[in-house]
């Protein structure tokens, strides 16, 4: 068996030191060695996205990149996406939209939509779908979740307005 | 004791009831808090991996774990079968053994270490070959080997009707197997712990049955079902597949126990598509009759199938679905296959039977030249014996679901889809189900400090039923939702039925409402006493006591009368007191487009009309037929197993190639309730499966209206949508 590694990374915001094998995925190290489980484990193959987090500002799928790899990276998970129990405007409007029931796809739909924002903060439905269709979901209503990012990039786009 | 009227109050009368409320477990599953099984991983536990067989029939020769408990790292390997007696694997993906090591790799590791060798056996693994399950014996046999079916019911005289009808279609009709496919697969982490006075195992476990599945932990390690404690807060879908401990939970129990460590087994995913349970298959000739005028008169049919290895198919006893004409004959026969087995999936049997039966009666109509909708109406009057009662129900809901459709506007005639490539078309269908609330229990506590809380050992599927819980104590204890609580999760509280069969709304709701409207009937005497006012008169709201509008103390205040020993009453669930009750019906209605170049069906847009008795939470409720719908969509157009019959293997048995509908493949859904006052007053009647039932049969419809031609089993993938044309 190959050595542990020493990997250095930031995620969410806080600088992580933590060892883990050549072959162990990002996603593993986060849920197994990090404890941060509010990423979800699909399929491990790419096809679901249950397990994307963002890797230097893009959203990938953590069961396709092994942990070695984050070396230097910053990572954001679910779990750097709220403040405390203060939800985001994409949590606050999945959560009003009922876009989840059993909630194992939502923190995946929840990290994918963060990107379609950053990038796009207003994107049409088609966009919207295209954007998401390496989401999975067994047992919500895609349209719930169709119009709560709609609902989210509206509240988003108000909040700025307000900034400024 | 002042003795609250056991109802729900008048309608309109509620601040919760009735509303659309946001499930209160929402801030945990947004923001990743949500422990599921698959998340436990307190310290020290093992990571396991299983071995399965990848033959469809076989039988081990040669097991040889040593390699494998070796490696460093590995603790414990565990043996679902063994050479001897146990050698036999059945199909492709039974589990052969476990390995449990310090990281999921090095009990992969471990697994791959393993020798293994079988004797593989001649299979048969097709299911819609009738003739050849015939000439390979695996079909049902009396004791002197002659072929018998499951099912050859005779009602009236089908051939004299047949041969008298104005109108007969004969059709061909079938479904494909289809899995279960939950997020979180099946599985358990299991601790075993024998130090202190606590249970001595402790399973956390992906379950639809937190109260029932203790025992079965219990029974097969010989401890009192005292000593099991099952623990399931959150679960990423279970659709029917999820009620047992199964013997993979058991084997994550003897590695804790033979380890001293916590150990999580989950299915992995190629393994949770084809061990823990399938839907049933099943293929149809049809003949069915009528008058000029629409009138069912006979319906004939043989259907056979698979449900694996026991040899079953779907129901042949509900065949035709929900029509019941005065003559028919039904014929089923299963196919013993070297197949997974099956489980409940979502409505057992309904679907199949309504994508067989509603698509020739659909087909009828068509022949009849006349729409289903038309052809549905004039036959409400011949209904079977569980869905006559909603005779009425069913034409006000055909009206309303063709209204959303705007139906009138958009009908054509069978195959005038349009004269490009592209086709458009609509189609009908409708289902019934049962929806009875069954035993469960619910403990309400009423505190000194004003704290109100609801437990049952029941679970929450995603289907709201944490939430459900909450409001009808808030609403009972006229408080605000965010000032009760409702815990579930855990066979430590008060037995709660294990969620199947659309049983578990009217069951808790039902059991919390007698329970709150009980503790606070001891709480009205209390505040009685000290305020001299009638405790008949009083009743709650606004976090305030009332007596005939007038505030007598606030909620508080009234609370403080209560002591240290907070006021305790369990409510019981079923009562025969119109809280509850069964029977639903409910109609959709589908308008597709088809590319006839490519076969690709688009969905325009489903509309479903649903009643299910007084509706608890609108928003959680609606969720449930969303979800029903695009699982609908899913078996409808391309979900399916796919077995390989030259090396009996399911080939399809991962996430990329197991088709799901992705969020583009979605159009427009209109879900609305059918809830007028008759329906409030019946109670709460169950929801989470019936909405899955007729969107295969709806959709399938709409291809044949839109194209002229059946595409005749589902799921209708693109190839199976061009070879019915080609051969049309």
């Amino acid at each position: 068996m190959a050595k542990k590694r020493v990997v250095t990374t930031t995620i969410n915001g806080d600088t992580h030191e933590f060892l883990c094998q050549p072959r162990q995925t990002l996603l593993e190290t986060l849920r197994d060695v990090l404890g941060l489980t509010g990423t979800k484990e699909g399929c491990s193959n790419g096809n679901c996205g249950a397990c994307t987090v963002h890797l230097n500002g893009r959203p990938v799928d953590s069961c396709l990149v092994l942990g070695v790899e984050v070396e230097g990276a910053e990572i954001r998970t679910i779990e750097g996406v709220a403040c405390g129990s203060h939800l985001d405007e994409v949590q606050e409007a999945f959560l009003e939209g009922a876009a989840l029931q059993c909630g194992i796809c939502t923190p995946g739909f929840i990290m994918q939509t963060e990107s379609l924002l950053d990038e796009n903060p207003n994107p049409t439905e088609d966009e919207i779908r295209f954007y998401l269709a390496g989401n999975l979901c067994r047992c919500t209503g895609y349209d719930k979740i169709v119009r709560s990012v709609q609902c989210a990039a509206e509240k988003r786009q108000t909040a700025n307005v307000g900034d400024h | 004791m002042a003795e609250r009227e056991v109802t729900w109050g008048p309608r309109g009368s509620h601040t919760l009831i009735g509303k659309e409320v946001s499930r209160i477990d929402g801030v945990e599953k947004a923001s990743g808090a949500a422990k599921y099984t698959n998340d436990m991983n307190q310290p020290g536990t093992l990571f396991a991996r299983l071995l399965t067989c990848t033959h469809a029939k076989a039988k081990v020769t040669r097991l040889n774990v040593d390699k494998a408990k070796a490696i460093a790292g590995v603790h414990t390997v565990y043996l679902f079968k063994d050479i001897g007696e146990n050698a036999e694997c059945n199909y492709d993906g039974e589990l052969v053994a476990a390995v449990a090591a310090e990281t999921a790799d090095i009990a992969e590791d471990g697994v791959r270490a393993i020798e293994v060798a079988y004797e593989v056996l001649p299979h048969v693994v097709d299911e819609q070959d009738l003739e050849a399950a015939r000439a390979a014996k695996r079909l049902k046999y009396d004791d002197d080997g002659k072929e018998v079916p499951l099912v050859d019911r005779t009602v009236g005289d089908p051939d004299k009707a047949i041969a008298d009808a104005d109108v007969v279609h004969t059709g061909y009709y079938g479904i494909h197997t289809i899995s279960h496919m939950c997020l979180e697969p099946h599985g358990a982490h299991c601790t075993w712990d024998e130090s202190g006075d606590g249970p001595k195992l402790t399973a956390r476990h992906s379950t639809q049955a937190v109260s029932t599945t203790g025992p079965q932990f219990a029974s097969q390690f010989g401890l009192d079902a005292s000593d099991v404690r099952v623990i399931c807060n959150y679960i990423g879908g279970g659709f029917g597949s999820k009620f047992a401990a199964d013997i993979w939970g058991w084997a994550a129990a003897q590695m804790s126990k033979d380890t001293g460590r916590p150990v999580r087994l989950m299915l992995d995913r190629a393994t949770e598509l084809k061990t823990p349970g399938t839907r049933p298959s099943g293929f149809a000739n049809v003949t069915v009759a009528a008058t000029k005028d629409g009138k069912i008169t006979a319906w004939k049919s043989h259907h056979w199938g698979t449900n694996g290895p026991q040899g079953g198919t779907i129901d042949g006893n509900q065949m035709p679905y929900v029509f019941d004409p005065p003559n028919k004959h039904v014929v089923s026969q299963g196919i013993a296959t070297d197949c997974g087995p099956n489980r409940a999936w979502r409505a057992p049997n309904h679907p199949q039977l309504c994508a067989i039966t509603d698509t020739a009666l659909t087909d009828l109509a068509a022949k009849l030249n006349m729409s289903p909708v038309d052809l549905y109406k004039a036959n409400l009057d011949q209904l079977d014996d569980t869905a006559k009662e909603n005779s009425k129900l069913y034409a006000a809901e055909l009206d309303r679901a063709a209204e959303l459709m705007e139906w009138e506007k958009k009908w054509h005639a069978h195959g005038k889809g349009g004269n490009g490539p592209v086709k458009r078309g609509l189609g009908v269908a409708l289902h019934r189900w049962g929806g009875q609330s069954v035993k469960c229990s619910s403990e309400v506590r009423i505190f000194a400090d004003g704290g109100a809380q609801a437990s049952i050992g029941s679970q929450d599927l995603g289907t709201g039923t944490r939430t459900v819980i909450a409001m009808v104590l808030a609403e009972t204890c006229g408080l605000p939702l965010e000032k009760v609580k409702a815990r579930l999760g855990s066979n430590e509280y008060v037995y709660g039925n294990p969620s199947g069969g659309s049983i578990t709304v009217g069951s808790v709701t039902g059991a919390t409402r007698r329970a709150a409207l009980e503790a606070t009937g001891i709480l009205f005497d209390k505040v009685a006493e000290k305020y001299k006012v009638d405790a008949k008169t009083l009743s709650l709201g606004d976090e305030a006591v009332w007596s005939d509008k007038k505030k007598v103390c606030s909620w508080k205040d009234a609370c403080r009368l209560i002591g240290p020993e907070p006021i305790t009453a369990t409510g019981p669930s079923p009562v025969a007191d119109g809280l509850t009750s069964k029977l639903v019906g409910g109609v959709q209605m589908a308008d597709v487009s088809v590319d006839t170049e490519t076969g690709v069906i688009r969905i325009n847009r489903m509309v479903a009309v649903q009643d299910c008795g007084l509706v608890i939470n609108e928003k959680t409720a609606k969720s449930q037929v969303y979800g029903g719908l695009i699982m609908g969509i899913a078996y409808a157009t391309n979900e399916e197993r796919i077995m390989d019959n030259n090396s009996g293997r399911y080939i399809n048995a991962d996430m990329e190639t197991y088709k799901l509908p992705r969020i583009g493949d979605i159009g427009e859904l209109i879900v609305e309730f059918y809830q007028p006052d008759s329906e409030y007053n019946r109670g709460v009647v169950g929801l989470g499966e019936p909405p899955v039932i007729s969107t295969g049969a709806a959709i399938a419809n709409a291809v044949a209206n839109a194209t002229g031609v059946r595409v005749p089993v589902l799921p209708m993938t693109p190839k199976r949508v061009l070879d019915a044309l080609a051969q049309a």
